[in-house]
């Protein structure tokens, strides 16, 4: 019972970061009509706002200390960081225990700039070429986002360690034991996804979003800026996959190919939840996160070998075939 | 298109001044006028660098050719010689292979066999590369390797860690320095048994292809012997990046050492995930659980982070060491880079000095010739103390390096710490053992 | 000429003439220069471009004409070559029946994959490719290890039955070949300063994509090709005409898999190994860029953007700084160092970026890909507006 409890913990946990991840993509998709192959790049920018949060909070000064030796025998180099010496070293070591939260705040607007000055300066045109336009500038985006990371903080994971409190277990009831960050994570995109939702459903400013995902013409012809709107929804999009890059880091240390590894898997997840369809997508991403994690159980592997490998593509398969538009989606959108 | 026709003309015209086209059989033929493929005949002859510059491994492939660099630096005459000094071999000169100066050629594996094969070839068809080394998967180390022993060039294998690549993959032209799944089992078990005890429950997590097969049935084999018990042993997809689903059932499995049988990107995340679910304050049996990664580098120690701490597994070199040799090693990279090497970066300078102290002592590039004075090849000197290149399957024989995730670094550097030096002797096998057995040298190809 | 119209003609004229002199066109610089790093005219390289080619060729057939964009055509790639590699291992190291059965087996595999994809249309349609591809990729890499000896690759072995082949003492691999004529073997033509290499296995492919070239016109030209674009601009209208249009799919989609199965096949009788990464998603991704990159629904176009492609990933990836430094040596050395501080990011371990750059690039500016850009420049060059070409050239909505 526990091993049951366990796993679906840890699809909550998966499903989680793939329904936050398709749900940006939902909304620019819904929103705009175009297909964003850069989607991963931006979860994993939002990532590395943390590593990058982290460095600059480790900005250090070197001094030498002549007791230890470095790796050529030279005296070492010991660097402190301005922050340790300017709030005194346990309220500084403090500060830099904290930088994932604190790359939390850092994150949302730099993802909304990243989010704006994407549109406005590419995407904007690929409005009205074709799907497979888009997805070449969106994919070639993608390569260029990642390739730049890379050659900024190399090919090898960084850690982003959680708070030393949120780092630990916690023992929930019934004795189970679980990782805090986790828990976290998953209130924390909970959180995020209600606030979308509420956004669009309670707000003016949503209100004419959805209208206008639902008829655009229309609702320019109404003398609504449209477009602008739409801009603002990009950047919230962006922001949304930044804020599941940065949080996610302490649970697997960022790498600069993190957005491809996210990318196919967010797609079938939109897909599966239906094209269009914003409930359909977090569905679709919680669902699939705990099949994920149940095949993945001894007992399932050992039933039919290899459904690990494969669990999510199949389920993706047969809820295409038994339901021609995914879990809710709409009809002739991308059909 | 004129650019086109304008070459065309410029070649009849540069074709009518020298009087003839000579047409001349080439590589990949039966019949050559060549003794061998590429046989050096300027002043100078070319080694290919096939190292992984894209992908997971980018940072590993960097390292190895900064070394591939160095060695090329100091097979020429330049800088301070690093382990040319120290070498129990004295056949170089510091003035080239065979008075030809070495020139090199790089490419990008991207840790693809596919891809690995064809940055190969391209180096042996248009660059005349004599050798091929590089490389940081054992998947990509079989694939050129089969490639090498085709086109009748050396291979000398980069980072590849599977039995198979000298077990029943083993090939004529290839050489591996590096050291293997069953030598990682066989000098880890013994500090096993010291630091944990011989009454363990074993759970392995294993990534699920060939390296990680060959890596964990070594290491089951070798804990099993000591009287350890394998309760499970769990495959992981190879594009798995979240472990949660295969840590949590470790929790109530009964097992009390989880043995980790990943490697890169795949390593760092299961250990991560280990670490989170508390695994390593945990207490089973009355006993600390413990966490083993039987095949660590420091690169990916540093991928790790804190989670490295106290965690035990075994490596081919550490910079750390303090024979004349390491010392030497470190002390000429670390001056041109900046930071000290890391095992892959060691593995492939020796792989490069070896292969031209071969031919230097063979006295012709022929990889006959070359293999000939590899098999058997007895040396000291290059940092893993006294080895045997054997003959039997080219695979050396050195001691092996338990270590463990230092509890208080002083640096970003200093990230392990040397338990033991397990003496080659102790890891040394029959070349007929069930593990490695299946393949065949072969014969060595020349290629023309 | 063979069936085609004039301008069809030319254009195949075209292509075959640019194929059969390409040891020349490839290797425009001396090989003793600077500038020897961007020939491209080895008989690997040139393997691959004209393979590749014959894939993107097929996928355009499939999406070019009936707009449907399949994400997982590199699995019709894998099987062709798992195919052709268990020939060589089981049969005769004669690359016909291995290049026979990979197609066939490639076929019946997109038939199967066809069938229950083709359900669906849009976006569904691609993600039931791509996950039945996804599959087929991990269960390689993996639990099928027995048939596909997963991480490494399928490889030939000494002890291999070969049972048409005469048996082989001599302690190495036995090589493919055409009824004794061996894939490898090649003659190099040194004239001057320059070296052309010709390679067998080189011109066996070009032959090979010549073919699959000329059938792809008919098909752009048959009744059949005008129903499947008859399929992409209005498939509600097909069928309220009473015509199914799901037979032509089919055959579109298994013509392409059957493409891709020849490919797989040259691949592996060029180089007899089989790695599980060739049905990876990037791979299949790998092709839907080479066809937008070089322009969807043209004839040539498909053929540009394998060629671009493959030729950043072999030739701008060995690029290093020893490369520039020479390049750059006579320049004085601070701006020699500049300069190739400026180029370094672009080359070598960057060529991702390079290549990721190019493609927003054209994508941008070539809305028809390159093929556009080449009408482009013709057009620069006669003022009045362009004629050859143009029809093949032409660009129709995705969707």
């Amino acid at each position: 019972m526990d091993a049951i409890i366990l796993q679906i913990l840890n699809g909550l946990d998966k499903g989680s970061a793939y329904a936050l991840i398709a749900l940006g993509l939902t909304l620019i998709f819904g929103t705009l009509g175009v297909v964003n192959f850069a989607h991963g790049a931006l979860f994993m920018i939002g990532a590395f706002c943390a590593v990058f949060v982290q460095r600059l909070l480790n900005l250090s000064f070197e001094t030498v200390d002549p007791s230890k030796t470095d790796f050529l025998g030279q005296p070492l180099k010991v660097k402190t960081p301005y922050v340790e010496s300017w709030f005194g070293p346990d309220v500084g070591a403090t500060i830099i225990d904290w930088s994932v939260p604190l790359a939390v705040l850092f994150c949302i607007p730099v993802m909304v700039l990243i989010g704006f000055v994407m549109e406005r300066g590419l995407i904007k045109h690929f409005y009205k070429r074709e799907h497979a336009d888009q997805i070449l500038v969106t994919f070639g985006l993608a390569i260029v986002l990642q390739e730049v990371i890379k050659a900024f903080y190399g090919a090898n994971p960084i850690q982003t360690p959680a708070p030393e409190t949120l780092s630990g277990v916690a023992t929930l009831a019934g004795g189970i034991v679980y990782p805090v960050w986790r828990i976290v994570y998953f209130c924390f995109a909970a959180v995020i996804i209600g606030g979308v939702f509420a956004f669009l459903q309670f707000t003016t400013f949503g209100m004419v979003v959805r209208a206008g995902m639902a008829d655009r013409e229309t609702v320019g012809l109404l003398g609504i800026n449209i477009d602008r709107r739409f801009t603002v929804m990009f950047g919230i999009a962006a922001a949304v996959a930044g804020l599941a890059g940065v949080m996610y880091g302490p649970i697997n240390a960022p790498n600069y190919h993190m957005g491809m590894d996210f990318l196919v898997l967010s797609f079938v997840v939109v897909v599966v939840g239906g094209m269009g369809s914003l409930p359909g997508a977090v569905a679709a991403g919680f669902l699939l996160g705990i099949l994920e994690s149940f095949a993945s159980t001894t007992w399932a592997t050992t039933t039919i070998p290899g459904i690990n490998q494969i669990i999510i593509y199949l389920v993706a398969i047969i809820i295409l075939l038994t339901r021609p538009r995914g879990l809710l989606g709409k009809k002739g959108v991308m059909e | 298109m004129s650019k086109t026709n304008l070459t065309r003309r410029g070649v009849l015209k540069s074709g009518a001044v020298a009087g003839a086209g000579v047409a001349l059989p080439t590589i990949f033929t039966a019949s050559s006028a060549a003794a061998y493929t590429n046989e050096p005949t300027g002043g100078s002859v070319t080694l290919g660098f096939n190292v992984p510059q894209t992908g997971p491994y980018a940072d590993e492939g960097a390292d190895e050719l900064r070394a591939y660099e160095l060695a090329v630096e100091h097979l020429n005459g330049g800088g301070d010689g690093g382990m040319m000094n120290t070498f129990s071999s004295n056949a170089l000169q510091g003035n080239g292979i065979l008075g030809k100066k070495v020139e090199f050629v790089t490419g990008d594996t991207q840790t693809k066999s596919d891809a690995a094969r064809a940055s190969a070839k391209s180096m042996i068809e248009k660059d005349g590369a004599i050798m091929i080394t590089g490389g940081s998967s054992s998947g990509v180390a079989i694939a050129v390797q089969g490639l090498c022993q085709e086109a009748g060039v050396i291979f000398m294998a980069g980072l590849t860690h599977s039995n198979d690549t000298t077990g029943k993959d083993k090939k004529a032209n290839g050489f591996r320095h590096f050291f293997n799944g069953y030598m990682s089992g066989a000098a880890l078990a013994p500090v096993l048994k010291q630091l944990y005890g011989d009454d363990r429950k074993a759970y392995h997590l294993t990534a699920d292809y060939t390296w990680g097969w060959t890596q964990q049935e070594s290491i089951a084999a070798a804990t099993e012997a000591l009287g350890w018990e394998t309760v499970n042993n769990v495959l992981t997809p190879l594009a798995a990046t979240d472990f949660s689903s295969y840590i949590a059932p470790v929790l109530n499995s009964g097992a009390d050492v989880l043995v980790l049988n990943h490697y890169g990107g795949n390593m760092v995340n299961s250990l991560t995930n280990a670490v989170q679910f508390g695994l390593r304050n945990k207490e089973v049996n009355g006993k600390n659980f413990e966490i083993v990664v039987p095949l660590f580098s420091r690169l990916m120690a540093r991928g790790a982070g804190e989670n490295i701490k106290g965690i035990v597994g075994s490596t081919n070199w550490h910079w750390s060491l303090q024979d004349d040799a390491s010392k030497a090693f470190v002390k000429s990279f670390g001056t041109k880079y900046g930071f000290p090497p890391s095992q892959a970066a060691h593995t492939v300078y020796c792989q490069t000095l070896l292969y031209a102290d071969a031919c230097q002592r063979a006295g012709t590039f022929n990889p006959c010739g070359v293999a000939e004075a590899l098999e058997g090849f007895e040396f000291d000197g290059l940092g893993n103390g006294k080895t045997l290149y054997r003959a039997e399957d080219h695979q050396c024989f050195k001691d092996v390096l338990v270590v463990k995730g230092k509890e208080n670094p002083t640096s970003e550097f200093d990230l392990l710490e040397v338990v033991e030096v397990t003496p080659a002797a102790q890891v040394t096998y029959a070349p007929d053992h069930p593990m490695f057995a299946g393949g065949a040298l072969g014969t060595c190809n020349p290629g023309a | 000429m063979f069936g085609l119209n004039k301008k069809d003609s030319a254009l195949l004229l075209l292509v075959a003439i640019l194929t059969m002199l390409a040891p020349f066109i490839l290797n425009p610089f001396p090989s003793d220069s600077g500038l020897a790093q961007f020939n491209a005219g080895y008989p690997d390289l040139m393997q691959r471009f004209v393979i590749f080619g014959i894939f993107a060729i097929g996928f355009n057939i499939l999406f070019g004409l009936t707009g449907y964009l399949s994400f997982g055509h590199a699995a019709f790639l894998g099987v062709g070559s798992y195919s052709a590699v268990w020939m060589f291992k089981l049969l005769s190291m004669n690359i016909i029946p291995a290049i026979v059965l990979s197609v066939a087996i490639a076929g019946l595999f997109a038939l199967v994959i066809g069938y229950v994809s083709l359900r669906r249309t849009g976006i569904y349609f691609s993600i039931l490719t791509l996950a039945f591809a996804q599959m087929s990729f991990a269960l390689a890499y993996s639990v099928l290890t027995p048939i596909t000896n997963g991480e490494t690759g399928l490889q030939l072995s000494l002890d291999d039955p070969r049972i048409l082949d005469s048996a082989n003492t001599s302690g190495s691999l036995p090589v493919t070949s055409l009824f004794g004529l061996e894939m490898r073997s090649s003659f190099d033509l040194v004239v001057g300063p320059w070296s052309f290499t010709f390679s067998v296995g080189y011109y066996i492919c070009a032959i090979a994509m010549l073919l699959a070239f000329y059938l792809s016109i008919r098909i752009f030209r048959s009744p059949f090709g005008m129903m499947l674009r008859a399929i992409k601009s209005n498939q509600q209208r097909l069928n309220y005409t009473g015509l199914n249009p799901k037979p032509y799919t089919l055959a579109a989609f298994v013509i392409s898999g059957m493409y891709a199965g020849l490919a797989g096949g040259l691949l592996a009788s060029m180089d007899p190994l089989a790695g599980a990464e060739r049905m990876q998603w990037t791979a299949s991704g790998e092709v839907v860029l080479m066809t937008i990159l070089g322009g969807v629904g043209t004839l040539i176009g498909p053929v540009l953007g394998a060629g671009l492609i493959k030729y950043f990933e072999n030739i701008f990836s060995k690029i290093n700084d020893t490369v520039l430094h020479g390049w750059f040596g006579i320049l004085p050395d601070g701006i020699e160092d500049f300069l190739v501080s400026i180029i370094h990011p672009f080359v070598g371990k960057g060529w991702h970026l390079t290549l990721g750059i190019i493609f927003m690039l054209v994508v941008t500016f070539l809305p028809g890909g390159l093929v556009e850009g080449g009408q482009r420049i013709a057009r620069l060059f006669r003022s009045k507006k362009k004629t050859d070409g143009a029809d093949a050239a032409k660009t129709e909505p995705a969707e």
